[in-house]
């Protein structure tokens, strides 16, 4: 997946200013900046999430297998099938059980759904839940803890088989132990998934990217290997950022 | 700053408060005094009927030389009218309020809500006289067998008063879904309906099911439209063509009749209205229980 000169705008406000940036296939890339960067803006262009909210709007052009997501006669509810996003809360569907929840995205574009018990294990697995809710799979979603309902929000995007996975901050909302067990089930998921990951937490990009892009004020200041950005940046901005200069 | 941090309160404050704690009280104490007038003077009428002949009988005919007190018919009156009522309210209401939370512009929500509620600031006469006079007319012309009173055109009228209750708290119900449910939805590569029936509407449906509740409940209180165009007889029957009466209607009748203080016949009213209070009552409670589910933010 790559932005190519993406612009996004909340009405006449400009919050990203021409943004160009490839995420290399499975692998995790790390968006970090100061609050109002425009990196939350970012993900949610990929999956066309960003024109849900009213006044939004796009320019630019994002590759997704060579396909403009954006061109005409792209149907969004396609491009979410195959870009599947994390939020910063958890989200789990109240009315749902758990087992429902995974299917959930299935049910809901309406697809047949000829395994269910296997798909919602397969997914519960590889969101490393699995071993925690077998017994319990018709409970609610919402009486999971915070750090288990962010796992099946994930396990929720994974049941679509998706290409791509978005993470706008999954961990803001998680204590350090929750947060500790979704770093530990990136790395495992990057096996597959090409992830993107906004977060404000340098050192969770330092843990969990292979490679990390700075935003500052609606821009991409600089992107390269995780360990180079945060050891030897090439830009003054980056370096007062990642030393803690401001922000 | 220096200085006692010691000062008497300003008596006005005390003052004020007493005041707005008697209003308070106010509707508490008129309550307190409703229900005792309606058990004691029920009580006079339960001393003479019993409660077997009440809940037993299916005439009511306490105007009679033969006196019957069952109070089936009016029963059967009440519930034919609401059913009908709510047949009405409840997917008008219900789609109005999807329209308004989901799919309706900012702009034409402001306009078309405050549009919608001024339905129920109609006084209900003027609905009885309309039931009467425009709309049972109307439909003899496709309902064979209708009479000049009927259940069905005060139901329908009493669908359209009540219409504004549903869909409105419903409104309300389905706008407070919170919008990280929708995107969960749309990030899922939901389309908008199966948004809207699968995720949004099971999330307000304790709020609905309340705000139907309470129209259910203003449909059974209701009195001039059935008064003033069902039919005032009491009639053990499910037929929405002939006429009937419904709980309220016969307290209307007995009121405004010449019936004197202090008779059996008098007394009916209160045995009525107790039934009547207690029917509401329960549905209040119901949902009072599920409101409080949807402010507590609660799941089913």
């Amino acid at each position: 997946m790559a932005a190519h000169d993406l612009h996004a705008w909340f009405g006449a406000n400009e919050a990203l200013k021409g943004i160009t940036l490839a995420f290399p296939e499975t692998r995790v890339t790390a968006i970090i900046g100061p609050s109002g960067c425009g990196k939350s803006t970012f993900v949610r262009c990929l999956n066309r999430m960003h024109e849900v909210v009213p006044g939004a709007r796009v320019a630019g052009r994002v590759a997704l297998d060579g396909q403009d997501i954006y061109a005409p006669g792209v149907n969004p509810v396609r491009v979410r099938r195959r870009v599947g996003m994390v939020f910063q809360k958890p989200n789990p569907f109240p009315t749902m059980s758990i087992r429902e929840n995974v299917l959930a995205g299935l049910r809901l574009s309406g697809e047949p759904v000829p395994d269910p018990a296997g798909t919602v294990e397969k997914a519960l697995r590889q969101a490393a839940l699995w071993d925690e809710v077998r017994d319990v799979l018709k409970r609610t979603g919402s009486s999971l803890s915070g750090g288990q309902q962010q796992r099946l929000c994930i396990a929720r995007a994974l049941a679509l088989e998706p290409e791509v996975l978005l993470m706008d901050e999954p961990c803001s909302a998680l204590d350090p132990i929750a947060t500790a067990r979704i770093e530990e089930l990136i790395h495992e998921l990057r096996e597959r998934y090409t992830i993107a990951i906004v977060t404000h937490n340098m050192q969770q990009a330092a843990r969990v990217a292979d490679f990390t892009a700075f935003f500052y004020q609606g821009e991409l200041v600089e992107v390269d290997r995780t360990d180079v950005l945060f050891t030897h940046p090439n830009n003054r901005k980056t370096e007062d950022y990642i030393t803690g200069r401001f922000g | 700053m220096s200085g006692s941090l010691h000062a008497p309160r300003a008596p006005s404050e005390r003052i004020i408060a007493a005041v707005l704690f008697a209003c308070g009280m106010v509707s508490v104490f008129t309550t307190l005094g409703i229900v005792v007038v309606l058990v004691k003077e029920s009580a006079g009428f339960f001393s003479e009927v019993s409660l077997g002949q009440f809940l037993g009988d299916t005439q009511w005919t306490p105007l009679f030389t033969d006196q019957h007190f069952g109070i089936w018919p009016l029963l059967a009156g009440t519930l034919l009218t609401t059913a009908i009522a709510v047949a009405v309210a409840l997917p008008l209401g219900l789609l109005a309020a999807i329209y308004l939370a989901e799919f309706a512009p900012e702009r034409a929500r402001k306009i078309l809500k405050p549009t919608l509620e001024v339905l129920a600031g109609i006084p209900t006469v003027v609905y009885g006289y309309f039931a009467l006079v425009y709309i049972t007319p109307l439909l003899q012309r496709f309902v064979p067998g209708l009479a000049g009173f009927n259940a069905l055109g005060p139901g329908i009228v009493m669908g359209v008063m009540i219409l504004p209750v549903i869909a409105s708290l419903s409104e309300d119900a389905i706008y407070a879904v919170p919008a990280s449910l929708r995107e969960a939805a749309y990030a899922l590569g939901a389309g908008r309906l199966r948004t809207v029936f699968r995720v949004v509407l099971p999330s307000a449906f304790s709020g609905i099911g309340a705000a139907v509740i309470l129209g259910i409940s203003r449909a059974i209180g209701e009195t001039m439209i059935v008064a003033i165009a069902a039919g005032q007889q009491a009639r053990l029957t499910a037929d929405p063509r002939s006429p009937i009466e419904t709980m309220t209607a016969y307290i209307v009748q007995i009121s405004l009749g010449d019936t004197p203080t202090g008779t059996l016949e008098y007394r009916t009213i209160f045995a009525v209205g107790l039934a009547l209070f207690l029917l509401t009552l329960g549905l209040n409670a119901v949902a009072f229980r599920l409101r409080r589910r949807v402010l507590k933010g609660g799941t089913l």
